[in-house]
Order: C-alpha cells, then sequence, then structure tokens
C-alpha cells in the first residue's frame, strides 16, 4: 500500500501557477475554482484522495506556500 | 513483540531563511524557487546568523525582502564587488550576491570577471532568464538568437545585436574560480540538482577555496508571454540546448562532496 | 612624535591607518598613487584589509560594502578616477553611511593632465552624483594639515553618517614636507563594536537590511529629510576656516589648498607695499563658511577669489556676498598653478580700487587671458 501523505497550501504565499498541480505524479492537486485568495488567485488545493507525501509539489513551489506530511509506520518494541 | 505505531511526520516546510512575506514575483517566476533553494540551504548548513546577502538591481532587487539574513543592497552590476567589501572586513562571514543576467552579464561584466579572477571568497547566484524582467522584458546577454524582447522586436539578430553570453563558461576559466556550474529549474529533478550546487558553492566558501558561482536557468512567463507551464517547456526546449547543464570548473577539494 | 619629512600621499595614507582604517579599496591614478602604493604594505603588515580593485567603480562599491558593516573604510583617486566614483558615492550617501574618500585633483576636463589643479570643486562641492545629498569635504593646503585632516575625517563622517572628502591638488600630494603624525589608534573590533546600523550577519538578533531603494515616494522624501536634518548639524558644527592679516583688512583674497597657499605669498608681498590685505582660506568647503565671509564682506572694499579651476568656487563666494562688495577672479587652469607674483598684480588692482560690480569677474579675468594665449 502507498503511504499516506497530505499537503496545506499556505493561500498567503499561494499565485495559483499551478506549476504544483502540473508536476503531482498523483494527479491530486487542482486549483480551488471556488475560492480566490487576499491576491485573486484561486489557491492551490489537495482535491483528492492519494497523496503519498512525496513532497514533489513543494520542490517545484516558487512560494514556499506548501507544506507536506507523510504517515511514518515506526516499529515500536513492546 | 513488535508494535507498529503510525505517526506523521512533516516532509517539508517552509525554510526559517525565508522570511514570511508574499514575493512580489509574477507567479510561476522561479526566482522564488532560487530564493528558496538559497534558505533551504543556509537551513540545512545552520549559517543563516552568518550570512550577508548581496541583493542586485533588477527583479531580484527585493530579495533582502524575502531572505532572512543580513543584507545590503548593491547598485546596477556592483554587487561583487560590494560583496568583496563585505567579506574583506568579515571574512568568517558567508557572503553571497543573488544577480540576473543583466546584472551580472551585462552591467556588471566588469565586477563579475575581476571578483572571479581575484578568487574572491563569495558566493554568486545568478539567475538566467535571458531577458531584463524588471523593465518589461527588454534583451538581455542572455537573450537567445532569434529570441523576441521588447527591444528585439523582430527576434536578436546575432549580425546586429550580437551572441549571448554564456557567464559561467566564461567564469570557468579564471584561476580564481573554484566552482562555477550550471543547474536548471524547470523540473524537479533539476531542481534537486540546483540546490545540491547551492549548498556545494556555500561549502566552497567555508573551505575558503575561492569565488563559487551557480547559473541557474529559470523563467520568465510573463515577459515570455507564456503561462509558467509553458514556459518550463520553452526552456527546456530552448535555453539548456544553448546553456548546457554542467559543471564548468570544480575545485578538487569539493568534488566528492555528497549532501 | 618627532617630526619627519613625508611626501604628502604617504603621510595621508599613514594617517588614515593611525586613525583606525579597517579596509583600503582603490585603482592606481596619477598623482594619487602613492597613496595605493603605501597601504598596499602597510595595511598587510597590520593585518588588515588592502585591495587593489578593477576600477574605481569596482573601489568605490567595495567601499560601500565594508561601509555597511561599520567597519573604518577609505578609498583615494584622483579627478578623472573620482568621476567614476560618483554613481557609488550617491548610493553611500543614499545608504547613510560614513566612508572617506581622498581626491588628489589633476587638470581636466577628460584625461586632462596628471598636474595639480582644482577642477573637482563642483564635483565633490556640490555633487556629481545623483539625487540630494552633501558630503562633507575638507581641503587641506599643507601637508600637516592633510595629515590632521584625514586623522579627523573617519570622525566627523562616522559622526554625522556622511561620506568626507580631503580634497587637495595634485602638488600637495606630491610635495615633501615635516610633518608629525598623530598616534595610533587602536582599530574598531567587529561585530562586536559595530554601530547599531551595521550590517555584520543577525547573530542573535534581529536581522537588519542597508539600501538607498525607498519605493514609497513618502518614504523617499523622508529618508531626504532625515539626510538634510544631519546635514543642518554639519553646518551648525563643522565649519572650518583660517584667515590671515584679515583683522584691518580692506581687501579679502579667497582660496583654499594650494592656491589658498600661493595666495598667502602674494598677500604678506601686498603687505610689504602696505596694501592692507589679508586671506580667507575655508578649510571645509561644504559646509562653505559663509557666515565668515559675510561677515568679512562689510568690512573690505572687495575681495578677489584664487582658484586652480574657471571660477567654480568664485561662484559660492559670490553667492555668499550677495553682490554686497566686488569679488574679482585669479585663476589659472589645466594644471598650471598660479604664482605669487600674478595674484600680486591683482591685489594691486583690487588695492587701485578697479574691482567692480559690473557685469561678470569670469568675463574680466577671460580678457585678461587671452592676452596670455
Amino acid at each position: 500500500m502507498p503511504p499516506k501523505g497530505r499537503i496545506a497550501v499556505n493561500e498567503m504565499y499561494c499565485k495559483g501557477c499551478e506549476l504544483c498541480v502540473n508536476a503531482c505524479p498523483q494527479h491530486v492537486i487542482a486549483l480551488a475554482a471556488d475560492r480566490i485568495t487576499a491576491k485573486g488567485y484561486h489557491p492551490a488545493a489537495l482535491v483528492k484522495e492519494g497523496c503519498t507525501g512525496c513532497a514533489i509539489c513543494s520542490v517545484v513551489c516558487p512560494e514556499a506556500a506548501i507544506t507536506v506530511w507523510r504517515e511514518a509506520v515506526r516499529r515500536v518494541p513492546a | 513483540m513488535v508494535m507498529s505505531d503510525i505517526q506523521e511526520e512533516v516532509v517539508y516546510q517552509r525554510p526559517v531563511s525565508l522570511e514570511n512575506t508574499v514575493t512580489h514575483y509574477c507567479p510561476g517566476c522561479t526566482h522564488g524557487t532560487a530564493h528558496r533553494l538559497v534558505a533551504e540551504v543556509l537551513d540545512e548548513m545552520g549559517i543563516r546568523e552568518k550570512t550577508i546577502g548581496v541583493a542586485s538591481v533588477g527583479c531580484s532587487v527585493f530579495a533582502y525582502n524575502y531572505i532572512n539574513t543580513d543584507f545590503v543592497q548593491a547598485p546596477h552590476g556592483r554587487a561583487p564587488a560590494m560583496a568583496t567589501g563585505v567579506k574583506r572586513v568579515m571574512p568568517d562571514r558567508f557572503v553571497f550576491t543573488y544577480q540576473g543576467d543583466g546584472d551580472m552579464a551585462s552591467i556588471g561584466m566588469g565586477e563579475i570577471v575581476a571578483a572571479a579572477a581575484r578568487g574572491e571568497n563569495i558566493t554568486v547566484i545568478f539567475i538566467n532568464n535571458t531577458n531584463y524582467g524588471m523593465t518589461g522584458g527588454q534583451m538581455a546577454p542572455t537573450t537567445l538568437p532569434g529570441q523576441k524582447t521588447t527591444s528585439s522586436p523582430t527576434g536578436r539578430d546575432v549580425e546586429v545585436q550580437g551572441y549571448p553570453v554564456r557567464a559561467v563558461e566564461l567564469l570557468s576559466t579564471l584561476d580564481g574560480a573554484s566552482y562555477a556550474v550550471r543547474r536548471s529549474l524547470h523540473d524537479p529533478k533539476n531542481i534537486r540538482m540546483a540546490k545540491k550546487a547551492i549548498r556545494t558553492a556555500f561549502e566552497v566558501q567555508a573551505r575558503g577555496l575561492g569565488f563559487s558561482v551557480v547559473e541557474l536557468l529559470s523563467i520568465c512567463p510573463t515577459n515570455w508571454g507564456m503561462t509558467p507551464d509553458q514556459a518550463l517547456n520553452w526552456l527546456e526546449q530552448h535555453m539548456i540546448p544553448y546553456y548546457p547543464i554542467g559543471d564548468f570548473k570544480v575545485h578538487e577539494a569539493i568534488a566528492n562532496l555528497r549532501f | 612624535m618627532a617630526r619627519e619629512l613625508w611626501k604628502g600621499n604617504n603621510a595621508i595614507a599613514e594617517a588614515a591607518v593611525r586613525a583606525g582604517l579597517q579596509a583600503y579599496f582603490g585603482y592606481p591614478i596619477t598623482p594619487q598613487t602613492e597613496l595605493l602604493e603605501y597601504l598596499s604594505w602597510r595595511m598587510p603588515e597590520l593585518g588588515r584589509a588592502f585591495v587593489q580593485a578593477e576600477s574605481e567603480l569596482g573601489a568605490v562599491n567595495m567601499v560601500y560594502g565594508a561601509a555597511c558593516t561599520g567597519a573604518r573604510v577609505m578609498s583615494s583617486s584622483s579627478s578623472p578616477g573620482v568621476s567614476l566614483m560618483m554613481e557609488g558615492l550617491s548610493y553611500l550617501a543614499g545608504t547613510e553611511l560614513p566612508a572617506v574618500l581622498v581626491d588628489v585633483m589633476r587638470g581636466g576636463p577628460g584625461l586632462g593632465n596628471i598636474a595639480p589643479a582644482q577642477g573637482d570643486y563642483n564635483q565633490i562641492v556640490h555633487g556629481g552624483g545623483h539625487g540630494d545629498y552633501n558630503m562633507l569635504v575638507l581641503a587641506p593646503s599643507s601637508v600637516q594639515e592633510a595629515v590632521d585632516l584625514t586623522y579627523i575625517s573617519f570622525d566627523l563622517a562616522e559622526k554625522y553618517r556622511v561620506v568626507t572628502v580631503v580634497l587637495l591638488d595634485g602638488s600637495i600630494g606630491q610635495m615633501m614636507e615635516p610633518a608629525e603624525m598623530p598616534e595610533m589608534r587602536p582599530v574598531r573590533r567587529l561585530p562586536e563594536e559595530a554601530p547599531e546600523w551595521a550590517v555584520t550577519g543577525a547573530m542573535g538578533r534581529q536581522r537588519r537590511v542597508l539600501s538607498s531603494i525607498y519605493l514609497q515616494p513618502p518614504e523617499e522624501e523622508e529618508a531626504n529629510l532625515r539626510i538634510l536634518k544631519r546635514w543642518q548639524q554639519v553646518i551648525a558644527n563643522e565649519v572650518r576656516c583660517k584667515t590671515y592679516y584679515m583683522e584691518d583688512a580692506r581687501f579679502a583674497v579667497v582660496g583654499f589648498g594650494s592656491a589658498g597657499r600661493v595666495a598667502l605669498s602674494a598677500v604678506r608681498a601686498a603687505r610689504a607695499e602696505g596694501i592692507p590685505v589679508g586671506l580667507v582660506r575655508p578649510i571645509t568647503l561644504n559646509p562653505f563658511p559663509e557666515k565668515i565671509l559675510q561677515q568679512y564682506a562689510g568690512q573690505v572694499e572687495s575681495m578677489l577669489v584664487v582658484e586652480m579651476s574657471a571660477g567654480q568656487m568664485l561662484e559660492d563666494v559670490r553667492r555668499v556676498v550677495q553682490g554686497r562688495v566686488p569679488v574679482e577672479l585669479c585663476a589659472r587652469l589645466g594644471g598650471i598653478m598660479p604664482l605669487p607674483d600674478e595674484v600680486l598684480d591683482a591685489i594691486r588692482s583690487l588695492a587701485r580700487g578697479e574691482a567692480t560690480l559690473e557685469g561678470h569677474p569670469r568675463d574680466r579675468w577671460l580678457q585678461r587671458m587671452s592676452l596670455l594665449y
């Protein structure tokens, strides 16, 4: 099973350039057509299940607007 | 017995060395990417408080608003001279310039060549987007043959306007240069390579090995009249053939550094 | 310390070292070059920074960078090189940074020649760079005075956050005279002793940015006013001027630097002839000794400006005197120093009552000069 991840886009920084949308290997990011940011852009958002937390979106993001988390399985000796 | 515990961990977050400020750059502009990579490197090396940036003139004139270090602002093209002044009185500080192609390869060609020839122990981040972005997309020393700009409206005619400058290759011929490489910001793999190059350049400075420069092929969607995605494709198809990605000078002392 | 024989350029260099100079950036140009040569061994000997820059443009921007750290920093050049520095001088002023520049003037315009002249008066005193700014200008007329003024030039620059220019002509740079050196001061430790505005790396403090950009016009206007208010303090506190035989004078000669020195010989000769003439020698050219000249405008019958430029300082004297008394001009150009006899002749003319408020003194001077060429 692929790892599960999630992203949060800081809409103060996001300018809707779509670089993350195009770079996402899982195709789970899209611009949110239903809202605009204070600067007037449709912000990027996670719109589907399937994020693996690969962080490629954050690598291409020119605004450092994306925070990425991934679930990690840690083995804990009982 | 072993229990598994699922925990969420942060894979990526905004670097501390980046100010919490919205940039003035256009959507998709890779200046932001380059700033972010510099900030990530400063975070990784833990040198934010020991670093002094030298901003230039052009779109990156406001780099001092975004990179969270002490900063000075140079006249157009003079950043390497100003960086020399800072570094010579504070040799234990990391000093870097952040310059565009008009700034470094046109009006500042004298200062950059002299700084490299002196082996000045500074790091230069050089943004090549083939035009003068701030003033509205005029022909730059890096504008490709045939490329249309607002001051070469029928395309750069090399018979009249001369040929583009391959700046890092030129600088790499100087003995004072210890690290001169070109990277590109057009896809995730190349962005990762660019970050490693920036890290290496600062490691060169940390070791006192002399002049280091990283050229970053960048996009200017607004002045190129393209979407950011189209601009990335244009960079890959047109810029890389003229400006090959590669290492033109790598000092042996850092040749085997791995990050 | 004993008096020793010093060449002007070397003496200025040593005085700067003793004032705590931490970094020097320069470029060779006659008749200033000995200053750079001297510091090329003296600074490294003391573990201080010396760079021979690629150009005066490079040098002034290295000064700009080093000044940002709060270091005591200096450059030196001569007229054509100083022209090239104007960009950086404007930026230093716009960023409110202290620095010292030594300008050992030569003949111009253009490449001119390497002989002594004072043709940089306007570009230094009235600002050759863009924008509203002032530089504090000190004009020595001997090697000892050059030493003394260089020694205090850093304190003045730092007190008012301005560029201080030590402005002399090639003859003072090249001549040898006995001079006594001041004591060696310790250099400032950086970043520990850096001023509160300096950029030294944001170690355990808020980061700082030094820039001359104020994108919003009201901010730019405010910055300009702040700079000008500081300059008002310079005007109030720092005017320096030396007068000779002025107590009972009915005629005044005004001249600075070497021209002032030649004029002093002429004034003494005129006194020997019984002409009641004195000399006003401005030491600060900016701020200009306006009050002193205004005061003498109420005492003397006429004035004579002696300079090695085509009446550049003349216009400042005329502006200050405001037509209360005639002001005549005695000038030589292009690397020629006026002879004491020429100045004496001009003083005799004043004594004969030939000075006039009619027309412009430069016209009469040009007419006299047309006899030479």
